[in-house]
C-alpha cells in the first residue's frame, strides 16, 4: 500500500466519520458554524464602510509647512498623520466669506433689493483682491504669482466657458455669472434667472454651478425673493498653488481692514486638509459591472446543476452563503491579524469568488445524491462525503499551491489577493464541511420523508411506521395522519372553489408572500439608513455647535442674539444697548456706512433699527464648506482636467467680510425693471416687518436650533415609522393568521402539503354537500355516462342507472346469478324488497340506504338456515362460483395485472355465493321445479321495474339462443360497461355481452359466442366492439327494430327499424349481431380500447398497440414502442393517439401514419390514465402524480401531487379546467397555468374517503366514486367562468 | 458582458428554435455571430480597462472613451475570436479527441472571469518592473489553461495564436498604425503574448461549449430519425 493510498483511505475515513457527525447533529453544528462566522466577521465592524467620501485632517495654521514628499520620519514614531498627508496638496483654497446686509430696512424697498446691491459689491471685492500686491523685502508678489493658474476648460463644457475662468487665476465669485462685468450686472433685469439658468432640473448630488460660484450651499446664500433674514452670503473662492504665508496674511489683513467684521469670533487657526479617495467613474464601472455579470452567470450556471434534492433553491442559497461568508470570514480574520485591506474590495471580490468557486459544493451534492436512496440519511451523507474526499482534498491542495505561487510573485497587490484567497479557501472548506454538509443532510432527510409519505404502499393498513431516530420536527406530515382509521387513504385533501377574481388573487398573493410587510420593513431600513448616512455633516455641525456653546468663546459668539429685543420690539423703549455687547453696532455702522452715521439717529429710529438681524459670525460659518456637496471640489477641479482622486487639498480658514449697506445704496443699485416686477413692495409695513421680526433668532441660533428641530423631527419620524410598522404587523397578524386558508379540520393537511400550484397559491377551500348516490353494496367498479344517464356497476355485480341531473336511481339491475337464486326461493320477497329499496334509493336518502343491506338480506336469510343448516353464512363477498372461476382462471395467473385492474380481478372473485347448487338440491329434495314465472311477480310494484331478470327467460328461446346461457353460473361479473342513449352495454367476465335498456332495466339482447371475458368495450353509434381477455376483438352491430304496433309488449320482437336515432324507444327490439371477429388481435389480453374518428385502438399486455378501422375492422398499424404492457390509451378526433404503459412511458402517435411522435418517461410505475386536451396531455400514474405535458413538444409542463389512492382520479371539464380527486374532496385546476383554482370538500371531513374515479358529465356535473357511493357535484359556475 | 451574456446561454434555452435549424452551416453561422459579438464586447471592455488609468474623474465623454480606440480594433478582435472559437472544436474533431474536460457553462463562465481578471491585473496592479509583470501574467495564463483546458491541442493552438497575434501587432506598430504608450519589448508591451494566449484559450472554451451544444442537437436529431 503506497503512501498515497494510505493517505487516501485515511482521508476517506475521516470524511465518513465527519459526515456521520454532521447528519446526526445538524442543528448544533449549524449553530456552531453561525457563531464561528459571526465571530470571524466581528473585526469587520472596525473597518470603515466602503465609500468614496473624503477624509479630513486638520493641522494648525501656525508654522504650517507643506508636508515633505517622502515621509521617512513616519517610521518608528507613532504619529496621527494619515498616510495620504504626504507632499504638497493639489491646491490651497481660500474662501472669502461675505455676509452682506441692507440696514436699516425701510419699508419702500423691494425684495430684490435684498441681494442686488450686496451682489454688486462682489465686483468691487474681486477687484480689490486681484489688485492686492504684497511688497516686502523679497520683492513684490501679486495674486497672479501664487494662485493656481488654470488653462482651458475641458472641451465638453462649452456652455460654462463664459462663466468659469480660463487661462488665469482660479478665482470664483458670484460675479462670474456676469463675466465679472459690473455693467452687465447692472443691466441684468433678472438676477435670479441668470443665477439659476444652469441649475439642473433634476436632483443632483454633485455640485451645481451656483454652488461653485457662490461657494455656499444654495439655501444659505440668501439670494431669494422670499428670504426672511435679508442677509446675503456668498464667498469668493481663491485657489492658490503654493502656500505663501505672508501674502495670505496680508490679504487677510487688508480685507479685514477694509470690511471689518464686528463680533467675529472666527479663530482662523487651522488648516483642513481634505483627501479624496479614488472615485469610481462610469468608465471604471463598466469593467466592474462586467465582472459582476460574469460572476452571476457563473453562480447561475453552477447552481443550476444542483438536482435531485428537495429544495433546489434552498441549496443554491446555502452554496452562495457558504462562499460569501467564507469571504467575509477571510477578510475578518485578516483584519484581526493586523492586515488591513488596501485593495478595492468591490473590485477583487468577483475574482475571489471565482477562485474559491462553488465546485466543491456541487460535487458534494452530486455525490451525496447519487448514493443509494434506501440507505439511512446519515450513511448517505457519510458515503457521499467519503467518496469525494480525495478529489476535494486534491483540488484544495492544488488551489493552495497555485495561490502560494502567486504569493511569491512579490507584487504587493497580488500578495494581498493571495493572502485573502488562502484564508478564504480555508474558511470555505471549513464552511463546506460543517455548514453545507449539514444543510444538505437536512434537505436529503426532508426529501426522504416526503418520498416516504408519497410512496407508502396502499396495502399498509397500519399506521405508517416512523423511521426510528428521526427528529420529531420532521414528522409534521406524518403526525397529521395517525389518528385516522385508514392510513391507506392518506390525508384528506383539499378542495378548491372556483376561480377567484383576479384582484382577490393578487391580494392573496400579497398576503401570502407578506410582500407589503416586507416592503415596509425594507423601506424603513432604507429610510433610517438614508437619515443616518446622508446627514453626517448636519450631525457634526450640531455637535460642534453644542460643544462651542458650552465653551466661553462660543457663548460670546452666540451672545448677540437679539432675542429680547426681538420678542419685545415695541414694549422696549430703551435701546437694547444693555443687552447687546457695547461695541457691537457702532463700529459696524461707523465703518461701513458712508453717508449716514447711526449716531444722530433718534431713539425711535433706534427702536426701529434694533430688530434688524445683525451680521454675526459663529463657529458654523468657519466650516460652511462642509455643507457643500463633497463633490464640490472634485467637480471644480475636474472642469480643468485636474483629478483629486487619491490627492488632497488644503482649505485655509475663511476670511470673513461683512458688508453693511444702507437703503440708499440699495436703491441706487436697483434696476429699472425691478420696480415693475411682479414682486409687490414690502406689503403693509407693520405686518411684513412684524413677520420678519417675529423671527428673533440670529442666523447662528436659527441654524443651531434648526438642526435640533431637524433631529427631533427625524427622531419623531423614526418612532412614528416604527410604530406604524408594528401596527401594520399586528394588523397583518390579526387579519392574515399564518394558517389562513386552511379549514380547521384536524385531519386536513397543512397548507404546505396542499397540491398547490407553482405559485404556491392555495385558494380557500369550500365545503359543499354533494348529491350522494348510494345503493351499491360494494365498491363501484365501472362507471359510464352519456350525460343524461349514469350507469354504475359495483363489485357485487349490481348495475344502477341514475339520472345524472337529479341523482335519482332509475333502474337497478341486480346480479343475474343472485337473481336466479332468489327467483327460485323467495322471489316474492326479493321483488317486494327491491322495490322498496329502489323507491328509497331514488330519493337518494342516505339513512334508508344505510341500513338497506340487512333489509335486503333479511328475507333471504331465514330460509337458507332452515333448509341448509350445515351451510356457512355466506355473503356476496365470498365467491364460491368455482365453475366460473375454473373457466376463467387459466389465463389469469400468468398475467401480471396492472394495479388499476386489480379491482376487476377482485370483482372476478367476488361473484357472490352461488346458491344454485343448493337450490337444485332443495328442489330435488322437495320435488319442486325451478319456476321462472312472471306470475310470481308482485303485481303492485309497477311493471317497469324489476321484472327484467325474470323476463330474460322469455327472450332466449325467441332468439334461438340456448337457454343454458342463462344458467346462473355462466354469468360472470361485470368487467366493462358502456352507455349510449338508453342502452347499456355490459361486458362480463364470462364473455357475455349484454345490452340492457337503461330506463326500464330490461335486457334487450345478449351475445355469448366466446367465453373469454370482455375486458373493454366500445359503444359507438350502432357499433359495439368488445375486447377480450384472450386477445381477440369482436365487432358487433346493433340493429334496432321499432315496434309495429303500440300494443306490442316489450320483449316481443318488433320488426321495424329506426336506425338513425341513438335513443331506442322502449318498444323497439334490439338485436346484436357479431359482424366480425379478429381472433388474435393481440397475443395477450387486451387492456385498453378506445375508438374515435373511425379508428379503433387497442392496447394489450403484449406491449403493442393496434389501430383498426372501425368500418371494416381492418388492422391498419401495429405500434411498437412501449417496453411494458399497455395500460391506457387515448385517441381523439384529431387522430392523435396517446398511450401509456407499465413502463411509465407515454407515447404519442400519429394515427394517420402510424409513427411515433414523441416518447416521454412520465411516471415511476404504471401510467394509470391518460387524457388529452387540444394543447396538452394529462397523465396519471401509480406514483400518484398527475403530469401535464405539452402536446406538441412533449415537454412536461408541471405535475400535481395527488393524494394516495386518488392517483387516477382526474377529469377534464373543459380545455383549460382539470378536476382531480382527493381525500373527500375535489380540486379544480387551471390547466394552462397549473394554478389550483379551488378545492371543494364533499361532506364532513370525518367520512373522507379518497375519490377513486372522476367522471365529468356534460352538464357540468362531476361524479366521484368514493368507494361504494357516488357523489354528484355540480360546478356550474366553473363553466360559466371559463366558457 | 450584457450582450455576450444574453447570447451565449441563448442556445441552451431556446432548444426548439435551434433544433429547427437544420443545416449545419446555419448553425455554424450562429455560433460565429455569437462568438463575434462576445469578442467585440470583450475587446471594448478590456480596452476600457487598459486606458482607465488615464481617465479623469468625470470625463464628460464617457461614451466616447469606450470607443476611444481605433474603430477597427473591436471588429478585428471579434473576427479573431470567432475564428478561434470555431477553430478549436474543428481541430478537436479532426484530431479525433473530443474535449471532455469540464464541459459546462459554469466552467466557461469561470474561465471568462479569470481572463478578465488577468486583464484587470495587467492594467491595474503596480508591478516593479515589466519582467515581473510578464512572468506573472505568463504564469496566470498557463494556470488558466491548466484549470480549464488541459488539452495539448488547446495549448498548441493558444501558443500559435499568441505568436501570430503578437507578430501582427508588431507589424502594425512598425508601420505606425498603432503605438504603445510605454513599449518595453520591441515596441510593444511584453505582456501582450500572455494576454493573447489567455484570450485564445478563453474563446476556444466558449467555442467548444457552443459546439458541444450543436453536437447534442445533431445527435438528438439523428436519434429521432
Amino acid at each position: 500500500m503506497t503512501l498515497t493510498e494510505r493517505l487516501r483511505e485515511k482521508i476517506s475515513r475521516a470524511f465518513y466519520n465527519h459526515g456521520l457527525l454532521c447528519a446526526s447533529y445538524p442543528i448544533p453544528i449549524i449553530l456552531f458554524t453561525g457563531l464561528c462566522i459571526l465571530a470571524c466577521c466581528y473585526p469587520l465592524l472596525k473597518l470603515p464602510l466602503p465609500g468614496t467620501g473624503p477624509v479630513e485632517f486638520t493641522t494648525p495654521m501656525k508654522d504650517y509647512l507643506p508636508p515633505p514628499v517622502d515621509s521617512d520620519h513616519k517610521q518608528g514614531e507613532p504619529n496621527d498623520q494619515p498616510e495620504w498627508y504626504v507632499g504638497a496638496p493639489v491646491a490651497y483654497i481660500q474662501q472669502i466669506f461675505v455676509k452682506s446686509l441692507v440696514s436699516p430696512w425701510p419699508k419702500n424697498l423691494l425684495a430684490v433689493d435684498v441681494f442686488r446691491s450686496p451682489l454688486s459689491r462682489a465686483f468691487q471685492l474681486v477687484e480689490e483682491i486681484r489688485n492686492h500686491v504684497l511688497r516686502d523685502s523679497s520683492g513684490t508678489r501679486s495674486l497672479e504669482d501664487v494662485c493656481l493658474q488654470v488653462t482651458d476648460l475641458l472641451p465638453g463644457l462649452k456652455k460654462l466657458r463664459n462663466l468659469l475662468p480660463e487661462h488665469g487665476c482660479l478665482l470664483l465669485s458670484p460675479g462670474n455669472f456676469w463675466q465679472n462685468d459690473r455693467e452687465r450686472f447692472h443691466t441684468d433685469p433678472d438676477i435670479i434667472g441668470t443665477i439659476h439658468q444652469h441649475e439642473p432640473k433634476t436632483l443632483q448630488t454633485s455640485a451645481t454651478l451656483k454652488d461653485l460660484l457662490f461657494g455656499v450651499p444654495g439655501k444659505y446664500s440668501g439670494v431669494s425673493l422670499y428670504t426672511r433674514k435679508r442677509m446675503v452670503s456668498y464667498t469668493i473662492t481663491l485657489v492658490f498653488q503654493r502656500y505663501h504665508a505672508k501674502f495670505l496674511g496680508s490679504l487677510r489683513a487688508r480685507l479685514m481692514l477694509l470690511h471689518p467684521s464686528p463680533n467675529c469670533s472666527l479663530r482662523a487657526e487651522s488648516l483642513v486638509h481634505v483627501h479624496f479617495k479614488e472615485e469610481i467613474g462610469i468608465a471604471e464601472l463598466i469593467p466592474l459591472v462586467t465582472t459582476y455579470i460574469i460572476l452571476f452567470a457563473y453562480i447561475y450556471f453552477s447552481t443550476r446543476k444542483i438536482d435531485m434534492v428537495k429544495s433546489k433553491w434552498g441549496l443554491a442559497l446555502a452554496a452562495v452563503v457558504t462562499v460569501l461568508s467564507s469571504l467575509l470570514m477571510s477578510v475578518g480574520l485578516c483584519t484581526l491579524f493586523g492586515l488591513t485591506p488596501t485593495l478595492n474590495g468591490g473590485e477583487i471580490f468577483p475574482y475571489l469568488v471565482v477562485v474559491i468557486g462553488l465546485e466543491n459544493v456541487l460535487v458534494l451534492t452530486k455525490s451525496v445524491v447519487s448514493t443509494p436512496v434506501d440507505l439511512e440519511v446519515k450513511l448517505r451523507i457519510a458515503q457521499g462525503l467519503s467518496s469525494e474526499s480525495w478529489s476535494i482534498m486534491k483540488n484544495m491542495a492544488t488551489e493552495l499551491g497555485i495561490i502560494l505561487i502567486g504569493y511569491f510573485t512579490l507584487v504587493p497587490a497580488i500578495q494581498e489577493f493571495c493572502l485573502f484567497a488562502v484564508v478564504g479557501l480555508v474558511s470555505d472548506f471549513f464552511l463546506q464541511m460543517l455548514f453545507f454538509t449539514t444543510v444538505l443532510s437536512i434537505d436529503i432527510r426532508r426529501m426522504e420523508l416526503a418520498d416516504l409519505n408519497k410512496r407508502l404502499p396502499p396495502e399498509a393498513c397500519l399506521p405508517p411506521a416512523k423511521p426510528v431516530g428521526r427528529p420529531a420536527r420532521h414528522e409534521r406530515q406524518l403526525a397529521v395522519r395517525p389518528s385516522m382509521p385508514h392510513t391507506i387513504t392518506l390525508q384528506p385533501s383539499s378542495f378548491r372553489n372556483l376561480r377567484l377574481p383576479k384582484r382577490l388573487r393578487v391580494v392573496y398573493f400579497l398576503a401570502r408572500t407578506r410582500l407589503a410587510q416586507r416592503l415596509i420593513m425594507a423601506g424603513t431600513v432604507v429610510w433610517i439608513g438614508i437619515l443616518v448616512y446622508t446627514d453626517p455633516a448636519g450631525l457634526r455641525t450640531y455637535l460642534t455647535a453644542q460643544v462651542t456653546e458650552q465653551s466661553p468663546l462660543g457663548e460670546g459668539a452666540l451672545a448677540p442674539m437679539p432675542v429680547p429685543s426681538g420678542v419685545l420690539p415695541a414694549s422696549h423703549p430703551d435701546p437694547a444697548f444693555s443687552i447687546f455687547p457695547p461695541d457691537t453696532p457702532k463700529p459696524a455702522e461707523n465703518q461701513t456706512s458712508t453717508g449716514e452715521p447711526s449716531g444722530p439717529m433718534g431713539p425711535a429710529e433706534g427702536v426701529h433699527d434694533s430688530p434688524v438681524p445683525e451680521v454675526t459670525w459663529g463657529p458654523e460659518d468657519e466650516e460652511l464648506w462642509r455643507k457643500l456637496s463633497f463633490r464640490h471640489w472634485p467637480t471644480l477641479f475636474s472642469y480643468y482636467n485636474i483629478t483629486l482622486a487619491k490627492r488632497y487639498i488644503s482649505l485655509l480658514p475663511v476670511i470673513p467680510v461683512t458688508l453693511r449697506l444702507n437703503p440708499r445704496e440699495a436703491l441706487e443699485g436697483r434696476h429699472p425693471q425691478d420696480g415693475r416686477s411682479a414682486w409687490p413692495p414690502q406689503g403693509p409695513g407693520p405686518a411684513r416687518s412684524g413677520l420678519w421680526e417675529t423671527n428673533p433668532k440670529g442666523p447662528g441660533g436659527a441654524q443651531a436650533h434648526g438642526d435640533v428641530t431637524l433631529y427631533k423631527v427625524g427622531a419623531l419620524g423614526l418612532a412614528a415609522g416604527i410604530v406604524l410598522v408594528l401596527l401594520l404587523l399586528c394588523l397583518y397578524r390579526v387579519f392574515c393568521p399564518r394558517n389562513y386558508g386552511q379549514p380547521g379540520g384536524p385531519g386536513r393537511r397543512k397548507r404546505g402539503e396542499l397540491p398547490c400550484d407553482d405559485y404556491g397559491y392555495a385558494p380557500p377551500e369550500t365545503e359543499i354537500v354533494p348529491l350522494v348516490l348510494r345503493g351499491h353494496l360494494m365498491d363501484i367498479e365501472c362507471l359510464a355516462s352519456d350525460g343524461m344517464l349514469l350507469v354504475s356497476c359495483c363489485l357485487a355485480g349490481h348495475v344502477c342507472v341514475w339520472d345524472a341531473q337529479t341523482g335519482d336511481c332509475l333502474t337497478r339491475i341486480p346480479q343475474p346469478g343472485r337473481q336466479r337464486q332468489d327467483s327460485g326461493v323467495g322471489s316474492v320477497f326479493e321483488a317486494q324488497e327491491s322495490w322498496e329499496r329502489l323507491s328509497d334509493g331514488g330519493k337518494g336518502g342516505p339513512e334508508e340506504s344505510g341500513d338497506s343491506p340487512p333489509l335486503r338480506y333479511r328475507p333471504q336469510g331465514p330460509p337458507p338456515p332452515s333448509l341448509f343448516g350445515d351451510q356457512p353464512d355466506l355473503t356476496c363477498l365470498i365467491d364460491t362460483n368455482f365453475s366460473a372461476q375454473l373457466r376463467l382462471q387459466p389465463p389469469e395467473p400468468a398475467q401480471p395485472e396492472p394495479r388499476h385492474r386489480g379491482g376487476c380481478g377482485r370483482a372476478r372473485e367476488s361473484l357472490g355465493y352461488d346458491f344454485s347448487r343448493l337450490v337444485q338440491r332443495v328442489y330435488q329434495e322437495e320435488g319442486l321445479a325451478p319456476v321462472h314465472s312472471p306470475a310470481l311477480r308482485p303485481p303492485s310494484p309497477g311493471p317497469v321495474l324489476l321484472p327484467a331478470p325474470e323476463e330474460e327467460g322469455g327472450l332466449p328461446p325467441e332468439k334461438g339462443s340456448p337457454s343454458l346461457i342463462w344458467a346462473p353460473s355462466a354469468d360472470g361479473s361485470i368487467w366493462s360497461l358502456e352507455l349510449q342513449g338508453n342502452l347499456i352495454v355490459v361486458g362480463r367476465s364470462s364473455g357475455r355481452l349484454e345490452v340492457w335498456d337503461a330506463i326500464e332495466g330490461v335486457l334487450r339482447c345478449s351475445s355469448e359466442e366466446v367465453s373469454s371475458g370482455i375486458t373493454a368495450l366500445v359503444f359507438l353509434d350502432k357499433r359495439i366492439v368488445a375486447a377480450r381477455l384472450n386477445g381477440s376483438l369482436d365487432f358487433f352491430s346493433l340493429e334496432t327494430h321499432t315496434a309495429l304496433s303500440p300494443l306490442q309488449f316489450r320483449g316481443t320482437p318488433g320488426r321495424g327499424s329506426a336506425p338513425t336515432s341513438p335513443v331506442y324507444s322502449s318498444s323497439d327490439t334490439v338485436a346484436c349481431h357479431l359482424t366480425h371477429t379478429v381472433p388474435c388481435a393481440h397475443q395477450k389480453p387486451i387492456t385498453a380500447l378506445k375508438a374515435a374518428a373511425g379508428r379503433l385502438v387497442t392496447g394489450s399486455q403484449d406491449h403493442t398497440l393496434r389501430v383498426f378501422r372501425l368500418e371494416d375492422s381492418c388492422c391498419l398499424f401495429t405500434l411498437q414502442g412501449h417496453s411494458g404492457a399497455i395500460t391506457t390509451v387515448y385517441i381523439d378526433q384529431t387522430m392523435v393517439l396517446a398511450s401509456g404503459g407499465q413502463d411509465g412511458a407515454i407515447c404519442l402517435w400519429d394515427v394517420l401514419t402510424g409513427s411515433r411522435v414523441s416518447h416521454m418517461f412520465a411516471h415511476r410505475g404504471d401510467v394509470t390514465s391518460l387524457t388529452c386536451t387540444t394543447s396538452c396531455v394529462i397523465s396519471s400514474g401509480l406514483d400518484d402524480l398527475i403530469s401535464i405535458w405539452d402536446r406538441s413538444t412533449g415537454i412536461k409542463l408541471y405535475s400535481i401531487q395527488q393524494d394516495l389512492g386518488c392517483g387516477a382520479s382526474l377529469g377534464v371539464i373543459s380545455d383549460n379546467l382539470l378536476v382531480t380527486g382527493g381525500q373527500g374532496c375535489v380540486s379544480f385546476w387551471d390547466l394552462n397555468y397549473g394554478d389550483l383554482l379551488q378545492t371543494v370538500y364533499l361532506g364532513k371531513n370525518s367520512e373522507a374517503q379518497p375519490a377513486r374515479q372522476i367522471l365529468v358529465l356534460d352538464n357540468a356535473a362531476i361524479v366521484c366514486n368514493f368507494g361504494s357511493e357516488l357523489s354528484l357535484v355540480y360546478v356550474p359556475s366553473v363553466l360559466e367562468k371559463l366558457d | 458582458m450584457t450582450e455576450g451574456e444574453t447570447e451565449s446561454p441563448g442556445p441552451e434555452k431556446c432548444g426548439p428554435y435551434i433544433s429547427s435549424v437544420t443545416s449545419r452551416s446555419v448553425n455554424l453561422m450562429i455560433r460565429g455571430v455569437v462568438l463575434f459579438s462576445i469578442g467585440v464586447f470583450l475587446a471594448l471592455v478590456l480596452n476600457l480597462l487598459q486606458i482607465q488609468r488615464n481617465v479623469t474623474l468625470f470625463p464628460p465623454d464617457v461614451i466616447a472613451s469606450i470607443f476611444s480606440s481605433a474603430w477597427w480594433v473591436p471588429p478585428c478582435c471579434g473576427t479573431a475570436s470567432a475564428v478561434i472559437g470555431l477553430l478549436y472544436p474543428c481541430i478537436d474533431k479532426h484530431l479525433g479527441e473530443p474535449h471532455k474536460f469540464k464541459r459546462e457553462w459554469s466552467s466557461v463562465m469561470r474561465c471568462v472571469a479569470v481572463f478578465v481578471g488577468i486583464n484587470h491585473a495587467s492594467a491595474k496592479v503596480d508591478f516593479d518592473n515589466n519582467i515581473q509583470l510578464s512572468l506573472t501574467l505568463a504564469a496566470l495564463s498557463i494556470g488558466l489553461w491548466w484549470t480549464f483546458d488541459r488539452s495539448r491541442s488547446g495549448f498548441g493552438l493558444g501558443v500559435g495564436i499568441a505568436f501570430l497575434a503578437t507578430l501582427v501587432t508588431q507589424l502594425l506598430v512598425y508601420n505606425g498604425v498603432y503605438q504603445y504608450t510605454s513599449p518595453d519589448f520591441l515596441y510593444v508591451r511584453s505582456w501582450l503574448p500572455c494576454i493573447f494566449f489567455a484570450g485564445g484559450i478563453t474563446m476556444g472554451n466558449i467555442g467548444r461549449q457552443l459546439a458541444l451544444y450543436e453536437c447534442k442537437v445533431i445527435a438528438e436529431k439523428s436519434h429521432q430519425e
